[in-house]
C-alpha cells in the first residue's frame, strides 16, 4: 500500500511536470505564431507607406526673381502648396516685435525666416490641412477658411483651432534667386 | 429561433434538406412571429436591405467603368455621365442611394430610440447595428472621394488629418493613410479599394444583425416582451411582407423624386470642379448625413479635443444600453423621456443645421450649446431619468388594451391582478 501511494504521488509530480512542459511548448508556439503572423502583416502594412517614386519626388527648384515685395508665389512640393513670400518691411517688424507669451506655439521670426525677406513656409493649416489663404486674417499674414485659423507675417497660429505654426520645410538658396525646396 | 421542426413535403426537399438545411431558415424566415402591433417605423430594417442592395448592384456597374487614378477619375465619371448607356442613371441611383441609405439609416436608429429597441435583451443588435453605421460613414466617405472633385479632395484631405490629432504617431499615421505626403494617386487607389470591400463587410454584418434580431424577436410599439407565437404575434410572410414592401414603395418614390428631379441637391457644386490641390474651397462641408459630427468637431476650440468629442458622439451609441437605466422600453410609458428624446431629436437637426454653416459667430455659439446638450442627454439625462421618471402602467399583452374590454391601460392592469 505505501508503495503504491509512493508511486502515485511519482506520477502526479511527473504529470505535474509534464503539464508545465507542455505549457512551455504551447507558450512558445503561441510566441512564434504570434511573430510569423506580425513579419507576414508588416508588408501588407508597409505597402501603404510612401512608395520610392513618392519619395524621389522630394525636391523642388524654385527661380525667386520675379517676385516683387509684398508678393507670395505658391509652388507645389511632394504634392502640397509651399508659400514663398518676399516681405516687406514692415510685415518683417510686424512679425519680430510680436511678444513670445502672445503665441500659441512660441517661435521666434528669426528662426523661420533666416533671411527675413524671405519667408518659405509650408502652406498648409495645422489643423486639418486646408490652404490658407493670402493676406487674410486679425494678422495680416492668412486665413484658413476651412475652421477659421489665423496666422500671423510669420505664419505663426494666432487665433482659431490650428494647433501649431504652419511648418517650414527644409530649403536652401542655390544661387541668389533659386530656393530648393526639400 | 423556429420553435418548430420542419419537414419539407417534397422527397428532393426533404432530402436537400437534410444535408444542407436551407429550406429550413426559409421556413423559419417566412413563418417567423412577429408582434402584430408593428407600426410603419419598423419597417426601415426592409428599406435599408433595399438601399445596401441598390448600392451593391449599382456600385457593381460603375465599377466597370470608373478608373481609379487621379489622372483620369474626374473625366471617367464624366465619361459615364455622358457616355456610358444609362452611365447618369446609375450614378445618380448610386450617389443618392447613399443619401437615401442614411435617411433610412437615420429613421431607423430614432426609431428604436423612441421605442427602446436597444435595451436587453437586444444589445448586441444594436451594437452589431452601430458597426454597421459606421462602417457605412467610412464607405460614404470614401466614396465620395472617388469623383475626385475639389469636395472630394478636400474632404479627404480634412477627414484623414483627424488622425494627425493623435500625438506621438498621429503624422506617421496620416502619411501611411495617404501613401505619400498629401492626398494623392495612391490615396484614391486605396480609397477605391475599401469602398468595394466594405459593402460587402456591411452585408455580412447585416446577417449577424438579423441573425441577432431573431433570437429574441421583434421589440414593438409597446415594448413589452410578447410570447412566440401567441394571439399577439402574426407569421412573417405575409403580413410583413406586404406591409414592408408597401413601404418599400412609398420610400421608392421619394428616392425617384431625388434620382429624376433633382439630382444634385444632396450634393455640392464644388465637386464638379476637378481636384486642385493648391486651392481650397470657400467653404468645406460634408454630405449632410455626416453635418452633426462635423458640426461637433468645430464646436471644439482644441484639435485632439474636437476629434475625441466627433469620436465619442458616435461611440457613445454603442454604450446607451447601459446609459438608459430604464427598465421600461417603450417612449409611450416615459412621459419625461418622450420630451426629452424629441429634444434631442431637435438638437441633432440643429447640429446638422449649424454643421453647414460657417463656424464663426453666433453659429458657433449654437454648435456649443447643442453638443453639449447632445452628451449631456446620454450620460446624465438618460441614467437620471430610469431612477427618477414616474412611468406608466404596462399592459399585460399587445392585444390586451385593445381587445380586454377596459377603458384604459391602468384598468387593465387591476382587471389581470383580481382575475
Amino acid at each position: 500500500m505505501k508503495s503504491y501511494i509512493r508511486y502515485l504521488k511519482l506520477y502526479l509530480k511527473m504529470s505535474e511536470k509534464k503539464v508545465k512542459r507542455r505549457d512551455f511548448i504551447f507558450t512558445a508556439t503561441y510566441a512564434v505564431g504570434a511573430v510569423g503572423v506580425a513579419v507576414t502583416v508588416w508588408p501588407l502594412v508597409d505597402q501603404m507607406n510612401p512608395d520610392a517614386s513618392v519619395k524621389a519626388l522630394a525636391s523642388t527648384e524654385v527661380d525667386v526673381s520675379s517676385v516683387e515685395p509684398g508678393k507670395t508665389i505658391t509652388v507645389l512640393w511632394r504634392g502640397k502648396p509651399v508659400f514663398i513670400k518676399r516681405r516687406t518691411q514692415n510685415e518683417i517688424d510686424e512679425a519680430r516685435s510680436v511678444r513670445m507669451e502672445d503665441l500659441p506655439d512660441p517661435e521666434k521670426d528669426e528662426d523661420r525666416a533666416k533671411n527675413p525677406e524671405w519667408l518659405v513656409m509650408l502652406g498648409v493649416c495645422t489643423h486639418l490641412g486646408c490652404v490658407p489663404l493670402n493676406d487674410k486674417g486679425d494678422y495680416n499674414g492668412w486665413f484658413c477658411p476651412c475652421h477659421g485659423s489665423h496666422y500671423d507675417t510669420s505664419g505663426r497660429i494666432r487665433k482659431g483651432p490650428a494647433p501649431t505654426n504652419m511648418s517650414i520645410p527644409n530649403y536652401e538658396f542655390l544661387e541668389n534667386n533659386i530656393i530648393k525646396i526639400g | 429561433m423556429s420553435d418548430h421542426n420542419y419537414t419539407p413535403k417534397s422527397k428532393f426537399g426533404k432530402w436537400f434538406n437534410d444535408r444542407l438545411p436551407l429550406l429550413s431558415l426559409a421556413n423559419h424566415l417566412t413563418d417567423y412571429p412577429t408582434p402584430k402591433n408593428l407600426n410603419y417605423w419598423w419597417t426601415f430594417g426592409g428599406i435599408l436591405t433595399f438601399c445596401l442592395i441598390t448600392q451593391i448592384v449599382t456600385g457593381l456597374t460603375l465599377a466597370m467603368h470608373y478608373i481609379a487614378h487621379a489622372d483620369m477619375a474626374f473625366d471617367s465619371v464624366e465619361h459615364i455621365m455622358r457616355d456610358v448607356n444609362y452611365g447618369w442613371l446609375i450614378r445618380y441611383i448610386h450617389s443618392n442611394g447613399a443619401s437615401m441609405f442614411f435617411l433610412a439609416v437615420y429613421i431607423h436608429i430614432f426609431r428604436s430610440l423612441f421605442y427602446g429597441s436597444y435595451k436587453a435583451p437586444r444589445e448586441i443588435i444594436w451594437i452589431l447595428g452601430i458597426i454597421i453605421y459606421l462602417l457605412m460613414m467610412a464607405a460614404a466617405f470614401m466614396g465620395y472621394v472617388l469623383p475626385w472633385g475639389q469636395m472630394s479632395f478636400w474632404g479627404a484631405t480634412v477627414i484623414t488629418n483627424l488622425f494627425s490629432a493623435i500625438p506621438l504617431v498621429g503624422e506617421g499615421i496620416v502619411t501611411w493613410l495617404w501613401g505619400g505626403y498629401s492626398v494623392d494617386n495612391p490615396t484614391l487607389t486605396r480609397f477605391f479599394t475599401l469602398h468595394y470591400l466594405i459593402p460587402f463587410l456591411i452585408l455580412g454584418l447585416v446577417v449577424l444583425h438579423i441573425w441577432a434580431l431573431h433570437v429574441p424577436g421583434n421589440n414593438n410599439p409597446v415594448g413589452i416582451d410578447i410570447k412566440k407565437p401567441s394571439k399577439d404575434t402574426v407569421p412573417f410572410h405575409p403580413y410583413i411582407v406586404i406591409k414592408d414592401t408597401f413601404a418599400l414603395l412609398m420610400f421608392m418614390i421619394i428616392f425617384a423624386f431625388f434620382v429624376f428631379y433633382s439630382p444634385n441637391v444632396l450634393g455640392h457644386a464644388d465637386n464638379y470642379i476637378e481636384a486642385n490641390p493648391m486651392v481650397t474651397p470657400a467653404h468645406i462641408v460634408p454630405e449632410w448625413y455626416l453635418l452633426p459630427f462635423y458640426a461637433i468637431l468645430r464646436s471644439v476650440p482644441d484639435k485632439l479635443l474636437g476629434v475625441i468629442a466627433m469620436l465619442s458622439a458616435i461611440l457613445i451609441l454603442a454604450a446607451l444600453p447601459w446609459l438608459d437605466t430604464s427598465k421600461i422600453r417603450s417612449a409611450v410609458f416615459r412621459p419625461l423621456y418622450r420630451q426629452f428624446y424629441w429634444i434631442l431629436v431637435l438638437d441633432v437637426l440643429v447640429l446638422g443645421y449649424v454643421g453647414a454653416m460657417p463656424a464663426e459667430g453666433l453659429y458657433l455659439l449654437i454648435a456649443r450649446v447643442a453638443t453639449a446638450y447632445y452628451f449631456a442627454h446620454f450620460l446624465i439625462i438618460l441614467p437620471l431619468l430610469g431612477f427618477k421618471e414616474k412611468t406608466l402602467p404596462l399592459p399585460f399583452s399587445i392585444s390586451d388594451p385593445v381587445l380586454g374590454g377596459s377603458a384604459n391601460l391602468s384598468m387593465a392592469k387591476s382587471d389581470k391582478k383580481e382575475g
